[in-house]
Parts: structure tokens; sequence; C-alpha cells
């Protein structure tokens, strides 16, 4: 790296005011939160209305993972309980890991490619468009299924792929690949999917509780199968925008310099809203609308990180990730054995943290 | 300044300045819509030249180099080195071209280290973490133009003259053949606007760049560019060395201006008088 130059002329040194973390710090707090992750995951299958204790957690876990080799591990779970932990506790907390974690990078990869930092993994109608299709499903065509998965599921998430298509093409239709034509193609879009919805919630007012159970976001019953419908996609969908990780840091300085610089904007906008949307849609399918994550993780991450998206959008994978099986934890263990609707719990806990943030950020400058 | 030529020059990883490029403008046509904003245009910079691109205000300058660059539609053809550029692969191009416009999107929260290795875009493959080489140029870069005290600055914390190195140190990084620049002086005060214009002089004849750069301070136009072509309403007007185009009647007639041309060792001066 550049060490001493030949002139000191500079009296700013690299600590200086506007100083930019560094990989070295960045490296640091992107292994921080890998274990802060893996201790939100193990608190969140150690606490619930059946206690289980850590050390036979760890045991069964152990246990499950050599068990092909013909090996035992003493001390694991029996009966009920190691039900409990592994077709119950489980899949939700793996469920919530894949729902935050897919979230985050999303709201990462949208806030990147349109510089904007209001952007969440909801502003182009995936939101809107899954809320339609779940409340159009619970409405007219309850408690059918396709195969191990509800339909309801499957509803939200051709909705959300749905309405992101809309607006994908009205975008192209107004203006091409331009980011701002794109933005409010987005917001009509989303408004009038949310204007359907909110017709065919008024018109059956009996499902009105299912619903908004739904829209408010919850991981309640949580199965493999859940996992297995959602895992394909996130996987294909977040693989995709790691790998963009990169070329996305190009967009940031406007079009035509990226343009100058050989990237295609237009081009690498459209894969990564496509990939950002597919990971936001499968998230939305198997957990309703929860809010704040998508929106507010990435902007904690920049703010430790710096803005580079390399490491952003890992590092937002994992503090997601984290973040929700925290929330889902104290939505099931606040009001036990009522559960809070985790969409709120999200909002409630994190616009608290994110402003307490902010503050100490304008402090600090 | 003058620690340029202290740069490391010796080592190979730092390639070697490929030297300037011949840049053809033939009958070049562009508008907004239906409203045609250059019709006509032709020039040629030999490699190595500056050309200056003056006229007065809305008279095509910015859209003439956004057309050069590919960035706007346009008919008509630009060679380089006898290629043309149409057709060329988006990254081929960037190879030759580098772009400073003259108001740069500066991003939030990124390093001048890392702003100025986006210039290393179009040499660098597009998912991988950046090279050796890659980081040897923009360090080489950088001290070429006293950067390395800023290199973890935040770019947009820069003062505007720095925030200008910066840029240029981005342009530069992508070792391009041809630097085309939009107005480089334009939000800088006098002194800033001659240690960058300078620079670019120092940095050109060193590497043998050919430089493009729209100019709409007339004098420092006719101090640094060795030839200057002047649009007027899409057209060119007026082509040639500073001595040929800058004179009194040409800026009457073009600026509707009432100017004295004071001669100069290194071209003419543009001063400005008050009518009668």
């Amino acid at each position: 790296m550049s060490t001493a130059a030949p002139g000191t002329r500079s009296v700013r040194t690299t600590a200086g005011p506007g100083a930019v973390r560094s990989r070295r710090s960045a490296f640091l707090t992107g292994t921080g939160t890998a274990v802060v992750l893996v201790a939100a995951v193990l608190a969140g299958v150690w606490v619930g209305a059946v206690p289980l204790p850590p050390g036979a957690v760890v045991a069964t876990l152990l246990d499950r993972a050599v068990a092909p080799l013909g090996l035992d591990v003493p001390g694991a779970l029996e009966g009920t309980r190691a039900a409990v932990l592994v077709e119950l506790r489980l899949p939700r907390v793996v469920l919530a890991v894949l729902v935050g974690a897919g979230l985050a990078v999303s709201g990462a990869a949208y806030q990147g490619v349109f510089r904007n930092p209001l952007a969440d993994p909801y502003l182009l109608g995936a939101a809107a468009g899954a809320g339609l299709g779940a409340t159009l499903v619970i409405a007219y065509a309850p408690g059918q299924q396709v195969g191990p998965v509800g339909v309801v599921p499957l509803a939200a998430f051709v909705g959300a792929l749905v309405g992101v298509g809309c607006a994908l093409a009205l975008g192209h239709v107004a203006g091409g690949s331009q980011s701002a034509s794109l933005l409010l193609a987005g917001i009509a879009v989303a408004a009038f999917l949310a204007a359907a919805q909110t017709l065919v919630q008024q018109q059956n007012t009996d499902d009105l509780r299912e619903i908004y159970g739904w829209l408010l976001g919850h991981l309640g019953g949580a199965q493999w199968s859940d996992v297995g419908l959602v895992l394909p996609y996130l996987g294909v969908a977040v693989g995709t925008l790691l790998l963009c990780a990169r070329p996305m840091d190009v967009l940031a300085v406007g079009d035509d310099e990226a343009r100058s610089l050989g990237v295609q904007p237009g081009r690498l906008r459209l894969l990564v809203v496509v990939a950002a949307s597919l990971a936001t849609a499968s998230a939305v399918a198997v957990s309703g609308l929860i809010g704040f994550v998508g929106l507010v993780v990435p902007h904690i991450v920049r703010r430790l990180v710096g803005a580079a998206n390399a490491r952003v959008l890992p590092v937002s994978l994992l503090a997601g990730g984290a973040f929700l099986v925290l929330a889902d934890l104290l939505a099931r263990t606040v009001l036990s054995p009522a559960e809070l609707p985790l969409g709120v719990v999200t909002a409630f806990v994190g616009a608290p943290f994110f402003a307490g943030l902010l503050w100490a950020g304008a402090r600090r400058r | 300044m003058g620690g340029g030529t202290a740069a490391v020059s010796g080592r190979e990883t730092t390639a070697e300045p490929r030297g300037g490029a011949r840049v053809e403008v033939v009958g070049l046509d562009a508008g907004y819509g239906r409203r045609p904003v250059l019709s006509a245009v032709r020039f040629t910079v030999e490699p190595g030249g500056w050309l200056g691109v003056i006229g007065p205000n809305g008279s095509g300058k910015s859209t003439l180099l956004r057309s050069v660059l590919g960035l706007h539609p346009h008919t008509g053809q630009v060679r380089i080195d006898g290629r043309p550029l149409a057709g060329m692969p988006r990254r081929d191009r960037a190879r030759l071209l580098a772009y400073a416009p003259q108001l740069p999107v500066l991003p939030e929260g990124v390093s001048t280290r890392d702003y100025v290795l986006l210039g290393r875009t179009p040499h660098r493959p597009l998912l991988a973490a950046p090279r050796r080489v890659d980081r040897e140029v923009v360090a080489d870069v950088m001290g070429r133009l006293e950067l390395d005290g800023l290199a973890d600055r935040a770019v947009v914390t820069l003062s505007g003259g720095e925030q200008q190195r910066a840029v240029l140190a981005r342009a530069l990084a992508q070792q391009p053949r041809v630097l085309l620049l939009d107005e480089p002086t334009a939000a800088l005060d006098l002194g800033h606007a001659q240690q960058v214009l300078d620079l670019l002089d120092r940095l050109r004849r060193q590497d043998g760049l050919t430089v493009l750069s729209t100019l709409h301070d007339l004098t420092l136009a006719g101090q640094y560019a060795d030839h200057l072509t002047l649009l007027a309403e899409g057209r060119v007007v007026a082509e040639g060395s500073p001595e040929q185009v800058l004179t009194a009647g040409v800026l009457s007639e073009h600026y509707g201006a009432r100017a004295r041309i004071v001669p100069g060792p290194h071209g003419p001066a543009v001063l400005p008088v008050r009518g009668a």
C-alpha cells in the first residue's frame, strides 16, 4: 500500500476525520458478526416454552451430525425434547436466519443499485404483490395444499414476482434502464396492488385476523419443508448478489461514468434487481411481510464496514440472519405462550436501536 | 508539486504508458429528441496533442464529449488510431478512453484509494478482487498526483481541488490513451485551476497522452491547449492554433463579447474589456 509519501504535505492521518474503515477492521467486524450469528442461533434453540439445556442441545446437534458415521455423542436429548428441538425449534431458527439474511442482502443490493438509502426489498412491489397473492388465497381458497407446501406461500411468492415483474416492465417502457423511472414504476405498481389487496381484504372481513397475521410477519409453525421451499431460490439469488458485489461498486459513480469504465449499468441493475427480488419473494413467501430488516440492517453494516459492497453484502447476510433470530426469540418469549407478530417486533426493537446509532454517529462527528 | 517525476516508473507491473492515440471525428451529428445539438462536427487530435473545445454556453461542448465516449446517441464516425469506436466492446473502449465529467458523482463512504481503484474496472476481471497490479497502478498514480496522504479519507470529504485530482487519478488508473475532460477546472479557483492544468500538461508530456477537453475559460484554453475548436450552435466555426482561433473578431461574432487579445509566450490571453 501507499506508505510514506515523498512530500509529507498532508497533515491528516488515516485516523483523521472522514477516514474510511480499513479492510482489517472490516474483516474483524465480519468475524464478530459471524460469532453473533452463531450465538443467536444457539440462544434461539435453547430458549422457549420447553427449556432445553444448552449442553444437551449441542450434544444432540453433534449427535445428529455424526450419526451417519456410526458415532454416538453422549448426553443427547431423547423423545419429546429431541422432537421439540429438531422438528420445532431448529427449523424455525434456520428459517429465521434464511429470511433475515435474504431480506438484508436484498435491501443492501437495492440500496446499492438505486444509489438510494431509502430503498428496501419491498420497494418495487414485492411486498404489495405478495400481500395480494396471500390475501386472495386466504380469502377464496383457504387450506389448500400443493404437495407438502401450503398454497399461501406459493401465492405470496408468485405475487411478489408478478409485482416486481410489472414494475420492471413499466419502468422499461417508461424510461429504459434509468433508476428513477424504475423507482417510480415500482411505486405505481405497489400502490395499485396494495389497493387491490385492501379491497379483497375489505370484502372478506371474516378472514381479517388470518390476513393480518400473515401480513405482519410470522415464523410460527415453521417446518423443514419451508426451509426446503426457500433454500434453492434464496441460494441462487444470494449467490448472484454476492458475485455482483464488486461490479455494483462501479454503479456508485453514476451511470455515465460507470459506462465510461466499461460497465453496462442497465444490465447490471436488472440482474441485481431480479436476483434481489427472487430472494425477497422467497423470504416473504414463508414469513409474510417483515419490515425494517431489509432497510436498516444494511445501514448499520455500512456504518461498521464502509460502503464497499464486497463487504456490505456478506456482513449484511450474517447480521440480517442474527437480527431476525433474536427478533423471533423476543416475539415468542415476551408474551409467552402468545406470540407477537414478528414484523412488529423487528420495528419495535430495531427502530430505537437505529435511532440510537444515528444519535451516536451525530455526536461523534 | 514536482513529486510526479519521482514516481516509480521502473516496475514492470505499473504498465508503461502506451502513448496517446489519434482521435478522429467525422460528420458527427447528435441531438436531444428531435432538437439537433451537433451537426457535421469534425476534428482530429494528433497523438499526444491537447485539443481544447471552446464555445458559448449551450453550443454542445459537453454533448460532443459524451458522443465521442459513446454515452450519447449520435451518427457519424469516431475513430481512435483509425479504429471505429462504434461496435467496439465497452471494456475495450474503456481501456482507450477515460472520462472525467464536469460534475463527477463521488460515492459516499468510499475512500479515495477505493475510488481511484474504480479506474481499474476495465482492466480487471469484473467479479474478482483487485489484483496486485491494480493496487500498484493505483499507488503509482496516487503518488504522482500527491494523493497518498488522502488515500484513506472518504473522497466526499476532500476539498474541491483534491476531489478534482482524485477524479483525474481515477481516469489515469484506467491507463487510457485518450483523456476526455469536461471542464476540468469549472469548480476550482484560479490557483487550483492552474495547478490542475499544469499537472495535466505534465502527465500528458510524460505519458504522451492525448487530451480532449472542454474549457470555458478562454485564457486557460489558449495557454494550455495546443489546438482549439470553437463550437457555436453545434457547428465547428473556427479551428486551429490558439492564436488563430482566439481573435477579437471571432469572440465578438460568436460570444458577443468585447475582448482584447494579449499575446504571450505560451499562447494568447483573453482580456475582457468594457465597451464605450
